[in-house]
């Protein structure tokens, strides 16, 4: 029965080639947009938990409520203890100080006097221990331009875009005039060991990277740090886990009446990324839900057209006594199967865009050149194993859905008026 | 007819009342004898009550006219030989760790200066309140006992950080006890309450003053003056860019 049809409907392809063609590119873009829109969401959420928010991040409450402004004189203290108490406690994650610092960027003359002068946002992240993989993390030997990693004390990586405005070049020493923990001036010397370049203008337009230790020094933080990001050494963010976790500490360590005592928050309680991390979970919901209402309004009128075309085929085998029910399975039948090879090759040719897509990128530096917020500027798409079914069931529903409906036609055809209709 | 005639005697006496006021070009004057000098030599100490600590940093200061201003830092230790210059409009700030002469200009003026209440701005602001601001006198009040003439100042100079002030000025000693600093949109950005006024040669001066930045919390910063000596000789090269290094 079912070659029959597959044959009839290669034969007669006024029959399939419309429905087949809708569903098709319906499942190609769904398989597309999902992979894209996961991997947009996904680059940006990882992004900002490698730069800024950590899978969790421990701050003091009055740091907490000014994040944005780096308030290091409301910095966490004893992190050292703290830290250590940290990975023993949840093993299962890899903890890292981090302290981010604001100052003017300061270039000297041959006389050692101001020659060029410039806004600076600054990272202090382990570069020097050799015991953690922050320099990975952030992306950042992958991300040199120029020159080298800094290997000894007082060197500093400035980003490529900032250090061309400067006029520096690595080995230049540069001059970071900013505020220490107490409130009062600090000025440090740094030696530029390289430059980098992230690609993401927020960051490019004027970054520093130096080591914790030599920021500490410069800023008066000993045994201080902003705050402590802790990541999943899967790598993988677990919004379960991590709630547990913050839950547990903050029963343990903190304090609504001590301003400075230690409170950790989640990615998802992050005030830019909650909204994503809940929104990529229910990504994948909505998609498949407008899909379907979508392509089965569109398949119904296809089916409903098809239906009319074929509206004397149907006719003339009611007459020759083939039941109702009979023409009606034979249609579902048949566009299960239009609907199985439609949407087969529909994810087979989104897949193809998709890992276009994921391996190349398309660079939205241009569109967020003003962008203060921390994007990355090349979005990929991300295929994951929701992506092979995510355009397929919808599409063979879809398909079954429209042709259900007009094929509802065909209960209404009377028996007694059909010969009359065949001799018109 | 009654109505017209309590009308026209209330206008009377507010009018009698308002002749007591003096001048306020003339309150200005007055203030202006007391707090400001040809030159002067001071050592301060600054507390500066932030929201975890309170830390104190004592420096020394020449002054020459409006226009030229080097303070060296003493204490705490971290702070010692850092020295600032201030040349008509410009700043600049060395330090002995960098060894480096940095600059101060732009945005970075209005940064606070060591975590302090005062930004560099203020700490440049030294001219004659009669040369910025006109004033008038709009009533009386006391402050920790003391009659004061309350005065509000508007600025005739562009480009002044505070475009209006507020000030309650000792009547007998024509000193300020308390100043409002304005943006130009009427938001209040600075208050200072000044205090242990004593009279030092001539003039009648504040040796404490408070400073609150009113857009930050904290206790704001004290500003004491341990000694001062004005119109005192002051040698040319103190205000150099070379006495920075020395």
């Amino acid at each position: 029965m079912i070659k029959f049809l597959f044959r009839g409907l290669l034969r007669d392809r006024h029959r399939s080639l419309l429905p087949f063609l809708v569903t098709l590119i319906g499942v190609m873009l769904t398989v597309v947009f999902h992979a894209w829109m996961t991997g947009v969401i996904g680059n940006s959420i990882e992004f900002s938990a490698r730069f800024a928010s950590g899978h969790v991040k421990v701050m003091t409450r009055a740091y907490s409520e000014n994040a944005a402004q780096a308030p290091n004189d409301l910095a966490l203290i004893g992190t050292a203890t703290l830290t250590a108490g940290l990975s023993e406690r949840w093993p299962e994650m890899e903890f890292a100080e981090r302290i981010h610092f604001a100052g003017i960027i300061d270039a000297p003359d041959s006389l050692g006097e101001t020659r060029e002068q410039g806004p600076a946002m600054g990272f202090g992240i382990d570069l020097l221990s050799g015991n953690t993989a922050e320099a990975e993390r952030m992306n950042i030997p992958s991300s040199l331009r120029n020159g080298r990693m800094p290997e000894k004390k007082n060197e500093v990586l400035i980003s490529a875009l900032f250090a061309d405005k400067l006029n520096i070049v690595p080995g230049d020493v540069i001059t970071l005039v900013g505020s220490s923990m107490y409130g009062e001036l600090a000025m440090h010397n740094f030696t530029v060991s390289g430059t980098v370049d992230f690609g993401t203008t927020a960051l490019d337009r004027g970054t520093v990277i130096a080591d914790i230790g030599d920021v500490r020094d410069a800023l008066n933080m000993e045994d201080a740090a902003g705050e402590i990001l802790g990541f999943f050494r899967t790598g993988v963010y677990d919004e379960e886990r991590a709630s547990a976790i913050c839950d547990e500490f903050n029963r343990v360590y903190n304090s609504p009446e001590d301003e400075f005592s230690p409170l950790m928050t989640s990615l998802s309680q992050d005030k830019t990324m909650g909204f994503l991390v809940e929104y990529s979970g229910k990504l994948q919901g909505i998609l498949v839900a407008l899909f379907i209402m979508a392509m089965s309004l569109i398949l119904w009128n296809a089916g409903l057209l098809g239906g009319l075309r074929r509206y004397s085929e149907f006719g003339m085998r009611l007459a020759i006594g083939e039941s109702k029910g009979h023409v009606y399975r034979t249609m579902m039948m048949e566009s299960l199967l239009i609907g199985f090879f439609g949407s087969a090759a529909g994810v087979a040719f989104g897949m193809v865009i998709s890992l276009f897509l994921q391996n190349h990128g398309i660079d939205l530096g241009v569109m967020m050149k003003n962008a203060s917020v921390m994007m990355p500027s090349v979005f990929r798409a991300h295929i994951t194993p929701a992506t092979w079914y995510v355009g397929f069931i919808p599409g063979l529903l879809s398909s079954q859905i429209g042709s259900m409906l007009s094929g509802i036609g065909i209960y209404k055809r009377q028996t007694a008026q059909l010969f009359k209709e065949l001799e018109q | 007819m009654k109505r017209v005639a309590f009308i026209i005697l209330l206008a009377g006496c507010l009018n009698a009342l308002h002749a007591q006021y003096p001048e306020g070009k003339q309150l200005l004057d007055r203030i202006d004898k007391n707090m400001s000098s040809e030159n002067r030599v001071f050592t301060s100490t600054m507390v500066i009550n932030g929201r975890r600590a309170t830390h104190t940093i004592k420096m020394k200061t020449w002054t020459a006219g409006e226009k030229k201003s080097f303070t060296e830092y003493l204490y705490p230790v971290r702070e010692q030989g850092t020295k600032m210059l201030k040349l008509e409009n410009q700043l600049w700030i060395y330090s002995p760790s960098t060894d480096r002469i940095i600059q101060i200009a732009g945005h970075m003026l209005r940064q606070s200066v060591m975590g302090s209440d005062l930004s560099y701005e203020d700490l440049m602001e030294d001219s004659r309140l009669t040369d910025r601001y006109s004033a008038v006198v709009t009533g009386t009040e006391t402050i920790n006992g003391r009659d004061c003439w309350v005065i509000d100042l508007k600025a005739f100079v562009p480009e002044i950080t505070y475009q209006g002030m507020k000030l309650w000025v000792d009547r007998e000693r024509n000193i300020p006890l308390r100043e409002e600093m304005y943006a130009k949109s009427g938001t209040l950005l600075k208050r200072t309450e000044l205090s242990d006024v004593e009279k030092i040669g001539t003039r009648w001066y504040p040796r404490r003053i408070l400073f609150r930045d009113m857009l930050k919390d904290g206790k704001g910063t004290e500003f004491i003056i341990e000694e001062i000596e004005f119109n005192v000789p002051i040698p040319d090269y103190i205000f150099s860019k070379a006495s920075l290094k020395k």
